[in-house]
């Protein structure tokens, strides 16, 4: 009883992550009946994994650009530039894919740097310097490509979006074993390191989620990846897409919670200023992630561009919207500080499952926006429904609660409220003020 | 007098693994001015916010009577309705505002939906007349001093036609002129029939105005002081708040000073924003290994400003001088470099400048000095734990575990993280900018016990502080400033508030 009482007690505690992967289930079961079936076949899930994984690329660089306190309002331009620019090297100068795809990513490094110099080092909000970058990138997109498609890209290139690994039972069984082996080994590496990150814990002396939650949900995301397993191997295999985001996802798991600079950034969105006062090179940190934004969205246009095997005109739009929405529905806070990878993967997949089962039952464009807004809203508005209620207080003011998103209880002393913003220095001081006798 | 406006009973509140307040009584007669004491995290603020209806009526246990009935407020506005207003310690004023649209801000003077304006600022003249200040309504707030503001706050309390007016630690960010007039002003208003309840750690203020005080410790009343029965003393509040006698206010010291650690010499600094202003002219000091060295001044005598300057440059634009490290002159252009040269600086204000308060302790501690714990090009999350866990213990923060999240510590405990980060960084120089500012008395005594055991290691101390009995306490040497120089060098056995006074109000020729 105690057990079941400390389980409920926990998952109460973390309602959010608990919910967002909940919602993403429920999601997930609704499009299943709804389609008859087929959002679950084998080859839909493969499509599933494809056609959205641009949009997952794009995730990880923008929720930690979130996390940091900054938005970017230009990376689908970027990934459609990057398309035109993939498009000129391949197919109009002939440079093969392992020169055309590094030097893409370095051209995307080089326009993440253009924009992080405006947003780091002069200090023009990110909002704005990357609603210009939308423009702009937009408009050398077009410029680029002179307003005309460039297609047929070869093969190697296709092979990025929608290339699979090879068949190493040279066609003769029905599953594809490569996958399998795959799948099953990164599920047992996953059971591993989830025992060992709780022995650890408990070794430290830290919280450690209750067993019985614990169990239930290793094991329930144990079976989700074998179930995906199985059903990317009885249709074609691993896209190589899902590998490149896999490798993405782990690395960059690990830099935003190991690394100095995923610490920095945390930092940065968390107090700026005290990051500041902790030698924190905020400037050369807000620079660096929007490189590696660059670099994710040159990636994104690729991955794209392979996939329709043409690079467009009007490639990327509204990636930056699915991208961000993608990041927020995943529990990224609005004033920074808070976030996680994993999180805006599972954002991510919620926008993918709508969007694919909403197509497959035939729901126009127009209703689909409609239903994305509404389920980006009800996410965030869930959010802070909880952490309010979380805080205990019943705030009335929209400040209020924007501070409660922040600091659970004793949010209401955070942050002093804003008329107190006369520098610190100049406040007048109490002089001698008592006097112990 | 002795009708109860408010009667609080069996108050409980708890939060999630913490018990915030457990069965608090609280009685305030009517007319009268009556003062909550405790500790940082004791509870006091938390009541108040239970009060106001901050805490909706049932997120807590218990009952509030007020004038006799019953009160279920689930907001703020609901207790303004019943006449109980509180002001918060950080000032909730818009600084664009003018003085008269803030006093009738969420209130205004409005007909058929249009403001008022002759109404607003001719009421707001009265209000303002009323707390004795003379500025005109229509001057934005954020031309006027924090004094005046907390001023401004009473007059909007006032316009509300207060009952009971709950302020939090009123005095805490004021000179003590301004402090001598709000606690006028809060006698004044007391002949006017008003009913306060007042916040406050500064014990001399208490006995000037308390007709009762009600001390809380670890969220319990401890008990009611009265002043009619003579139980109001100083003595007497310590030992209630800290639950024993405190003998010493600062911690015994046996200094073992060595060679000179960090020199400054001839630091000018500008004004970040008005280049023509000097903010500190030409000052030198030194600070010597085991010492702790004071830097006393009045508000705007440029010692933040000179510390922060020194410290990456971090306020305003260096003009001349130099620092020398054991006699050697070293770059403190940045954060970064001050830290790799051994200087640590903790700021004033940790709330916004010391903490990322979203974050949680460990993080916290190993913030200024991450590349410590660089393994293999990864952070080596187990080694951060043994080192949080290390200061959790050594520096007696009080939490459940190093990955509790700072901003629900009490400022006590969050002071300590941010010395913990600077202790980490392992620093030869600490620059501590009001350690103790926002501190009860117990905590204060734990956080001079840390500054004392920093110097007995061998590191140089610089600590500035408003409060002068503070650095008489602690420091072995102390430099006076004012205006932005250095006016004055004292060492402790010729030092006294006097002295330091004399200094601290020179004018330089």
């Amino acid at each position: 009883m105690s057990a079941l009482r400390e389980s409920l007690g926990f998952l109460t505690s973390r309602l959010r992550q608990v919910g967002i992967f909940v919602a993403l289930i429920l999601i997930v079961l609704l499009f299943q009946g709804l389609t008859g079936g087929i959002l679950l076949e084998p080859q839909n899930v493969s499509n599933l994994v494809v056609q959205n994984s641009y949009i997952l690329i794009l995730a990880i660089g923008m929720v930690m650009v979130i996390i940091a306190g900054h938005i970017d309002l230009s990376v689908g331009s970027i990934a459609g530039f990057i398309g035109a620019v993939a498009g000129v090297m391949i197919v109009h100068w002939g440079w093969a894919w392992w020169l055309a795809i590094p030097a893409c990513l370095l051209v995307g490094a080089l326009v993440g740097a253009w924009q992080g110099y405006w947003i780091a080092y002069v200090g023009i909000p990110a909002f704005i310097v990357t609603l210009a970058g939308m423009l702009i990138f937009r408009g050398l997109t077009l410029i680029t490509l002179k307003n005309q498609q460039i297609t047929p890209f070869p093969a190697e290139l296709r092979a990025l979006g929608g290339g699979f690994l090879p068949d190493i039972s040279g066609g003769t069984s029905v599953l594809e074993w490569l996958t399998v082996i795959l799948g099953v080994g990164a599920t047992v590496a996953l059971l591993i390191q989830a025992l060992k990150e709780r022995r650890i814990r408990k070794k430290f002396d830290l919280e450690n989620e209750p067993m019985a939650w614990f169990a239930t949900k290793t094991t329930f995301i144990a079976l989700l990846m074998l179930i995906i397993t199985f059903l990317l191997a009885s249709y074609r295999g691993t896209p190589i897409v899902l590998i490149v985001l896999a490798v993405l996802v782990i690395v960059y798991t690990a830099l935003m919670n190991n690394s100095v600079f995923g610490r920095h950034t945390y930092a940065i969105g968390g107090n700026l200023h005290a990051a500041e006062l902790s030698g924190v090179k905020t400037k050369a940190v807000t620079f660096r992630l929007f490189v590696n934004m660059g670099v994710l969205a040159a990636l994104a246009g690729l991955v794209f561009t392979a996939r329709l095997n043409s690079a467009q005109p009007a490639g990327g739009t509204g990636f930056e919207l699915d991208s961000i929405a993608a990041a927020f529905i995943g529990g990224a806070a609005v004033q920074g500080g808070i976030g996680t990878v994993a999180g805006a993967m599972i954002g991510g997949l919620i926008m993918g499952v709508l969007n694919n089962g909403m197509s497959i039952l035939g729901l126009g464009t127009d209703y689909q926006q409609l239903i994305k807004g509404l389920v980006l809203l009800l996410a965030v508005g869930f959010d802070i429904f909880n952490k309010n209620r979380s805080g205990g207080g019943g705030g009335s003011t929209l400040g209020k609660r924007f501070k409660l998103r922040t600091t659970p209880p004793a949010s209401t002393e955070s942050k002093p409220p804003a008329g107190n913003e006369a520098p610190a220095q100049e406040r007048p001081v109490p002089v001698s003020a008592a006097k112990p006798e | 007098m002795n009708t109860p406006i408010l009667q609080m009973r069996g108050i409980t509140k708890t939060f999630p693994g913490v018990k915030a307040l457990q069965d608090v009584t609280l009685d305030v007669q009517r007319g009268e001015v009556h003062a909550i004491c405790g500790e940082n995290g004791a509870g006091k603020s938390t009541l108040m916010k239970v009060l106001s209806g901050v805490y909706p009526h049932n997120s807590f246990e218990g009952e509030i009577l007020f004038e006799d009935e019953p009160c279920n407020f689930s907001s703020i506005s609901d207790s303004e309705k019943r006449g109980i207003v509180i002001i918060h310690q950080e000032l909730a004023l818009s600084p664009y505002l003018s003085i008269a649209e803030n006093i009738y801000l969420g209130n205004e003077q409005a007909k058929n939906g249009w403001v008022d304006w002759r109404k607003t600022n001719l009421e707001a003249a009265k209000l303002l007349a009323r707390v004795g200040l003379s500025e005109n309504p229509i001057t934005p707030v954020q031309h006027i001093s924090v004094g005046k503001q907390q001023l401004v706050e009473i007059a909007k309390a006032l316009s509300k036609e207060v009952k009971l007016l709950i302020l939090d630690e009123p005095t805490a960010a004021l000179n003590d002129e301004d402090s001598g007039h709000l606690l006028d002003l809060i006698l004044h208003l007391k002949g006017q029939g008003i009913t306060s309840i007042i916040i406050s750690h500064k014990l001399n203020e208490i006995r000037k105005v308390a007709d009762a005080v009600t001390i809380i410790r670890d969220g319990k009343t401890i008990e009611t002081l009265r002043l009619d029965e003579g139980q109001i003393t100083q003595e007497r509040i310590i030992r209630g708040m800290v639950g024993r006698d405190l003998e010493s206010l600062y911690p015994e010291r046996d200094p073992k000073i060595g060679e000179e650690v960090l020199r400054i010499e001839d630091w000018s600094v500008r004004h970040p924003q008005d280049h023509t202003r000097t903010v500190v002219h030409n000052a030198s000091l030194n600070v010597r290994k085991g010492e702790v060295v004071g830097l006393a001044g009045l508000m705007g005598a440029g010692r933040t400003e000179l510390a922060m300057s020194v410290f990456g440059r971090t306020y305003g634009t260096a003009t001349s001088g130099k620092v020398y490290k054991y006699g050697q002159e070293i770059n403190t252009s940045t954060v970064a470099e001050a830290i790799r040269h051994g200087i640590a600086y903790a700021t004033e204000d940790r709330k916004r400048y010391g903490l990322n308060l979203i974050e949680d302790i460990k993080r916290n501690i190993s913030m200024a000095a991450l590349r410590k714990l660089v393994k293999g090009g990864w952070v080596d999350k187990n080694q951060e734990t043994v080192v949080a866990n290390g200061y959790r213990k050594s520096m007696n923060i009080k939490a459940p575990s190093v990955a509790a999240i700072t901003g629900k510590l009490s400022g006590g405990n969050q002071q300590k993280v941010v010395l913990s980060k600077w202790m980490f960084s392992d620093p030869d120089v600490l620059i501590l900018d009001e350690p103790t500012r926002g501190i009860d008395v117990g905590a204060k005594f734990e956080i001079y016990t840390i500054i004392a055991r920093l110097a007995a290691e061998g590191k140089a101390v610089i600590v500035i502080s408003s409060e002068l009995p503070e650095l008489l306490g602690i420091c072995d040497r102390i430099y006076t400033l004012s205006a932005g120089h250095v006016t004055g060098e004292v060492p402790i056995a010729e030092a006294s508030q006097e002295t330091l006074m004399h200094y601290m109000t020179k004018e330089k020729e």
